[in-house]
C-alpha cells in the first residue's frame, strides 16, 4: 500500500528521517488536539490551581448560548452561499475556457491571480470596495441614500464578507474544474460530437457528469475552507460585527479564547468545530473512494 | 473540430470577459486607490483611472508602518516554511516509501491524519503549546511516571527547561511545516519513481542515503519547485497564527498582520486615509502573487497535486 | 451514394505542415485502407473526414457535398475510435442509443433499434453494464455498435484493433469484414499494420510524412510498390534492397562488390545507365546448389543466420555487403559464413531510382514471381 518492491533495511535511519516530521506533528498537531478534548471537559479555578473535571458542563454552556448558535446559523449561511457562488462561477468559467477558443489561455492565466491574494488582504480590498462612504459601491448611496451599509446593517456585512470570501476561492474552483475537464479524454466529447450532440449539449450529457467527483471534492474543500479560514477576511472587514452579524465560528474561537481568555470554553467550540471538520472530510473521502471506482 | 457556433462562440467571450472583470477589477480598484491623494480617494463615486500620487503614498505606507522590517520578516517565515517542508517532506516520505519497518503504516496514517484538521481550528491549544514548547514532553515524562522515579531514585526534579516560541522566528515556522501537504506530494512522487532505479542504485553498491541524495533528489526538482510555490504563498499569507503568537510587533511582525494595523475608519480615531491602506495592501499582495504569475506552471500543478 | 472525393487537401498545424496535397477518391461502398507508420498524417486525414479537424486547404466532398465547413453531426459519417471512448457513465445501452437521443428518436424506438444492433455485435447480454465492466473485445464491439446504429454513409475507424491482443484483432479483423460485406457502407480504416491492412482493404492508400506514396490493391502494391518506402513498409519482410547500378549498354547490372545481373532491357524504356535501387522479393529468391546452372542469373551471398517460422524459414544472408532475406520452404542446413548461389529470374527484378526512390516503370510487366515454380532442392554445400 505505502512502500516499494524494493527496499532498503537500515531501520535506525528510516527511524531517524522520519523522526523530524513525528516530533512535529506530535508537538504541534496531537498535543494540541489531545489538549482541546482534555480542556473541553475541565474548568480551569479562577485562582489557579489544577483543572477540575467539569464532564459536558462546557459544551452545555456553550449549546445553551443563544450567541453560538448565532456564529453556527451564520457561519453555516456563510459557507453555504460563498460555497454556491464561487463554484458556480468557476464552473461556467472552467466549461467555457475548456472550449479553447482562441485567447483562451490569457483567461486561464489571469482567473488565477486572486489565489494569490492573502484572506486579509481580500477584506482589506473588499472593505474599501464595499465602503458605505468611499469606493466603488457607496456610488449606489449616493443614488439611494442609506441602501448600503455594513458596518451598520447585518445583512450588509454578511454580504460583504461571503463575496470577499467567494472571490477568493473562485480561482482555486477553477484550477479544479479545469483539471477536472482537461483530465476528460478528448476524445469522449469528439465520441459525442460525432453522435451529433453540439456544444452545450456535450457539457450537459459529458462534460458535467464526468466532472462529477470534481464537483463532489469541490463541495467539501469550499465548505471547510469558509469554516476554517474565514478569519482573515472577518477580521479586518466587519471584526464580527455589526452587533455580531458576522460573528463566525472560527472568530468567536478566537475572541473567546483569545480576548475573553476562556480557554475551555473556547475549546468545547474548537472541538465541535473539528468534529464537524473531519465529518465533511470523511464525506469527501467516500467521494475519493468513487472517484477511483469510476475511472 | 469543425464548429460553427458564431452566437455561442460571442457568448462564450463575453461570459469569459466577465469574470476577468469580475476577478480582476478589486485588484483594479485596490491600486487606483493607492495612487490618488486623500480628498479624491474618498469622492463618491470614485474615478476608476489612476492618480498621480503613487509615489508618495507608496513612500508613506512604506515608512508609516515600518514595512521594510514586516517584509523582511515575511520574507524569512515564508522562505523557512518552504525549505523546512520540502526537507522534512523529502525525508519522512522516503522513509515511508523505501524503507521496510513494523510502524512505517502506523506512521503513515498519524500524518495522514494532520490534513484533517487545518491550524485554525486548533489554534488555541496550538498557541498553548508555542508558549512552551517542551510542556508536552513533560507531561508526558510526569505520565509515564519517569519523573517520581527518577525524583525517588536520584533524588532530583527532572524539569524540562521552559521553552517559549512565541515571538520567534520558530514559532511562526515550525507549526507551519507539522502538516502532511508536501509529505503526500513526496510519497506520490516516489511510488512513481521506478522499482529498477533502487534496484539499480544497489547493483553499483550506493546505500539509502547516497541513493536518496544522488538520485531522488535531482529527480523531484519539479516536484520541489510545485511544494515550494505553494507554501510560499500559503505561508507568505498567514495571519491567525503570527498574530498570535507575535507580541514584538517591530521586530517579528510580519507584513499580512500589518494589514490589521493599516485598517482606517473611525473605529481608530483617524480620517480614513484609504489611499494608504490601499498602497499597503498592494504592497502586501506583491510577493505571493508574482510567484504566481511568474512560477504559474510548477503552482498549478502543486496545487493540484497536494489536494487530490 | 456516399463517395467521398478528397481534392488536394492539406492540413498546417501552426506553421507545419502535416498533410501535403492529398488527392484521391473513394468509391460508394468500397472499403479503403489507409496505412502508414506514426505520424504520416493518416489519422489527420480521416479526422477531417469526420471533421475533427479544420481543413487547411483543398476540399473533401461526401457524397457530392462540399463538407469542409460543415460539422461533424451534418456529414453522416459514424467513427469507431482507438480507444473507442466509451462514455464511462452510461451504460452499454445508453452508450449506443447516445446519437439516436440526440437525434429526437423516440425512446420507444430507440430501445428496439438498440437492441438490434446489439444483437449483431453480440452485446444483447452486456446492455446494463457499464463500460468499465466490459472486457477489451467487448467495448470494441459496443464502439462497433454505437458507429451501426446511425446507420452511416460512411464509417471512420482510426485505428480501432489497435487495442487488443493479437488474437483478438485477428478476429475482430474477421468480423469487421464481414460487416462490411453485409452493410456494404464506404469505409476508411486507418491503421499502421500492414497484414491488417492487406487482409481489410479492397483498396489500400499508403501515406508517408503527409504524402501519398501509393494507391492500389493490396495485391498490387505488394507485386509493384511504387516506391522504396513502400517497398520496404509492405510485406513481412519488406522488398530487399540493394544498391546497384545499371550498365552503360544497359544491359545489366553491378552490385557494390561486382556482382552483375541480366537486365531485360526492353521492359524498362525509362531505364538509363548509372545507380539504381534493386529491389527483390524475399520469396522470389532460390537458393541452388552451387554450381548448379540456369537461364537465370545468379548471386552470391554469405549466410548470416536462419529464422525459424514454422511453415519455413527466413535465411539471413549477405550480398555485396547489404542483408538480404530468402524465404525457404523447408529446413537449410547452412552453418555461418556458407557460400549461397541465390538464382534471381531476371523478371522478378524491380528497379527503384536512387535519387528519387520512385519505380522505375515497366512495360507489360509480367506479374512477378511470389512463389517458387521448382520445389526446393535441398543441397549440402559446404
Amino acid at each position: 500500500m505505502t512502500g516499494k518492491r524494493v527496499t532498503f533495511s537500515n531501520t535506525w535511519l528510516a527511524g531517524l528521517l522520519i523522526a523530524p516530521q513525528l516530533i512535529l506533528v506530535f508537538t504541534f498537531f496531537y498535543w494540541p488536539a489531545g489538549e482541546a478534548l482534555y480542556w473541553s471537559f475541565t474548568l480551569e479555578p479562577p485562582f489557579g490551581g489544577e483543572n477540575q473535571w467539569v464532564g459536558w458542563q462546557n459544551f452545555k454552556t456553550v449549546f445553551e448560548d443563544p450567541l453560538y448558535w448565532n456564529s453556527v446559523r451564520i457561519s453555516v449561511i456563510f459557507a453555504l452561499s460563498s460555497t454556491v457562488l464561487a463554484m458556480g462561477i468557476a464552473l461556467v468559467l472552467a466549461v467555457f475556457v475548456d472550449r479553447r477558443l482562441p485567447g483562451y489561455q490569457a483567461y486561464r492565466f489571469m482567473y488565477f491571480w486572486p489565489y494569490a491574494v492573502a484572506a486579509p488582504a481580500v477584506g482589506l480590498a473588499f472593505r474599501f470596495i464595499f465602503a458605505p462612504d468611499a469606493g466603488f459601491v457607496s456610488a449606489l448611496n449616493q443614488w439611494y441614500p442609506g441602501i448600503w451599509n455594513p458596518a451598520r446593517n447585518g445583512v450588509d456585512a454578511v454580504i460583504l464578507i461571503t463575496l470577499a470570501n467567494a472571490w477568493s476561492m473562485v480561482a482555486y474552483n477553477f484550477i479544479f474544474f479545469l483539471a477536472g475537464l482537461q483530465s476528460i479524454p478528448r476524445t469522449l466529447t469528439e465520441a459525442a460530437a460525432m453522435d451529433g450532440s453540439g456544444v452545450l449539449r456535450r457539457i450537459a450529457d459529458i462534460q458535467f457528469p464526468l466532472l462529477a467527483p470534481t464537483f463532489f471534492f469541490l463541495v467539501v474543500i469550499n465548505l471547510t475552507d469558509s469554516f476554517v479560514n474565514s478569519f482573515g477576511i472577518v477580521d479586518i472587514t466587519t471584526a464580527g460585527g455589526p452587533a455580531r452579524a458576522t460573528d463566525l465560528m472560527v472568530y468567536k474561537i478566537y475572541s473567546d479564547g483569545f480576548k475573553g481568555k476562556d480557554y475551555s470554553l473556547a475549546a468545547a467550540q474548537s472541538l465541535v468545530l473539528m468534529l464537524l471538520v473531519i465529518s465533511l472530510t470523511f464525506i469527501q473521502f467516500r467521494f475519493v473512494e468513487r472517484r477511483v471506482h469510476y475511472s | 473540430m469543425v464548429e460553427r457556433t458564431p452566437i455561442l462562440n460571442i457568448l462564450t467571450h463575453l461570459i469569459l470577459l466577465t469574470g476577468l472583470i469580475m476577478l480582476l477589477v478589486p485588484l483594479w480598484i485596490v491600486f487606483v486607490a493607492s495612487t490618488h491623494d486623500f480628498r479624491t480617494v474618498n469622492t463618491v463615486p470614485m474615478t476608476l483611472w489612476p492618480g498621480n500620487q503613487m509615489i508618495e503614498n507608496y513612500t508613506l505606507a512604506w515608512n508609516q508602518s515600518g514595512f521594510g522590517p514586516k517584509m523582511l520578516n515575511s520574507f524569512i517565515v515564508a522562505i523557512g516554511v518552504t525549505a523546512g517542508k520540502i526537507a522534512i517532506a523529502a525525508i519522512s516520505a522516503y522513509s515511508i516509501v523505501y524503507f521496510n519497518y513494523r510502524f512505517r503504516s502506523l506512521f503513515f496514517w498519524m500524518i495522514f491524519v494532520t490534513l484533517m484538521l487545518p491550524l485554525e481550528v486548533r489554534i488555541v491549544p496550538t498557541y498553548a503549546v508555542a508558549a512552551n514548547v517542551l510542556r508536552p514532553y513533560q507531561e508526558l515524562l510526569d505520565l509515564v511516571g519517569l519523573t517520581s522515579l527518577v525524583n525517588t531514585v536520584a533524588g532530583i526534579r527532572l524539569a524540562l527547561p521552559e521553552w517559549s516560541m512565541l515571538n520567534s522566528y520558530t514559532g511562526l515556522i515550525l507549526p507551519l511545516i507539522a502538516t502532511a501537504t508536501g509529505t503526500f506530494l513526496y510519497r506520490q512522487f516516489y511510488l512513481t519513481v521506478p522499482d529498477e532505479l533502487a534496484e539499480a542504485a544497489k547493483m553499483d553498491g550506493a546505500g539509502p542515503l547516497r541513493f536518496f541524495w544522488d538520485v531522488l533528489l535531482p529527480l523531484s526538482k519539479t516536484n520541489m519547485a510545485a511544494l515550494g510555490t505553494i507554501m510560499f504563498v500559503y505561508a507568505w499569507n498567514q495571519y491567525l497564527w503570527p498574530l498570535l503568537i507575535v507580541t514584538d510587533i517591530a521586530n517579528y511582525g510580519t507584513a499580512v498582520m500589518q494589514l490589521q494595523r493599516i485598517v482606517p475608519g473611525p473605529l481608530f480615531g483617524e480620517p480614513p486615509r484609504w489611499h494608504i491602506a490601499m498602497a499597503g495592501t498592494l504592497m502586501v499582495m506583491t510577493p505571493p502573487l508574482l510567484v504566481v504569475i511568474f512560477m504559474q506552471r510548477w503552482f498549478v500543478r502543486g496545487l493540484v497535486s497536494t489536494d487530490k | 451514394m456516399a463517395r467521398i472525393d478528397i481534392r488536394n487537401v492539406t492540413k498546417f498545424y501552426g506553421k507545419t505542415q502535416v498533410v501535403h496535397g492529398v488527392d484521391f477518391t473513394i468509391n460508394d461502398g468500397e472499403f479503403v485502407v489507409i496505412l502508414g507508420p506514426s505520424g504520416c498524417g493518416k489519422s489527420t486525414l480521416l479526422r477531417m473526414i469526420a471533421g475533427l479537424e479544420e481543413i487547411s486547404g483543398g476540399t473533401i466532398c461526401i457524397a457530392g457535398d462540399v463538407v469542409n465547413d460543415k460539422e461533424p453531426r451534418e456529414r453522416g459519417c459514424a467513427m469507431v475510435f482507438q480507444n473507442y471512448a466509451l462514455y464511462p457513465h452510461m451504460s452499454v445501452a445508453e452508450n449506443i442509443g447516445y446519437g439516436l437521443k440526440v437525434a429526437g428518436v423516440p425512446k420507444a424506438e430507440r430501445l428496439v433499434r438498440v437492441q438490434t444492433v446489439a444483437r449483431t455485435v453480440g452485446l444483447d447480454a452486456f446492455l446494463d453494464r457499464k463500460p468499465g465492466q466490459l472486457s477489451g473485445g467487448q467495448r470494441q464491439r459496443v464502439a462497433m455498435a454505437r458507429a451501426m446504429i446511425k446507420e452511416p454513409k460512411v464509417f471512420l475507424f482510426d485505428e480501432p484493433l489497435s487495442n487488443l491482443d493479437a488474437k483478438l484483432r485477428v478476429q475482430m479483423r474477421i468480423e469487421i469484414r464481414k460487416l462490411h460485406q453485409r452493410l456494404k457502407a464506404t469505409s476508411v480504416f486507418v491503421t499502421h499494420d500492414q497484414v491488417e491492412a492487406m487482409t481489410l482493404a479492397d483498396r489500400l492508400v499508403v501515406m508517408n510524412k503527409g504524402v501519398i506514396e501509393q494507391i492500389g490493391a493490396p495485391k498490387d502494391v505488394y507485386d509493384r510498390p511504387a516506391s522504396v518506402f513502400v517497398a520496404a513498409f509492405i510485406g513481412a519482410p519488406g522488398l530487399n534492397l540493394l544498391p546497384a547500378t545499371i550498365s552503360s549498354d544497359g544491359h545489366s547490372l553491378t552490385l557494390a562488390d561486382g556482382q552483375r545481373l541480366g537486365v531485360e532491357t526492353a521492359r524498362y524504356p525509362a531505364l538509363k545507365p548509372g545507380p539504381v535501387t534493386l529491389g527483390l522479393r524475399a520469396e522470389a529468391l532460390n537458393i541452388r546448389p552451387q554450381g548448379h546452372v540456369t537461364g537465370q542469373g545468379t548471386l552470391k551471398a554469405t549466410f548470416d543466420f536462419a529464422e525459424e517460422l514454422g511453415v519455413g524459414q527466413h535465411i539471413h544472408a549477405e550480398v555485396a555487403g547489404s542483408p538480404i532475406v530468402i524465404h525457404v520452404d523447408g529446413r537449410h542446413p547452412y552453418t555461418y559464413n556458407d557460400v549461397l548461389s541465390i538464382e534471381v529470374s531476371p523478371r522478378d527484378l524491380q528497379l527503384f531510382e536512387t535519387k528519387t526512390g520512385l519505380r522505375i516503370a515497366e512495360v507489360n510487366a509480367p506479374v512477378p514471381a511470389t512463389s517458387r515454380d521448382q520445389p526446393f532442392v535441398l543441397d549440402a554445400l559446404a
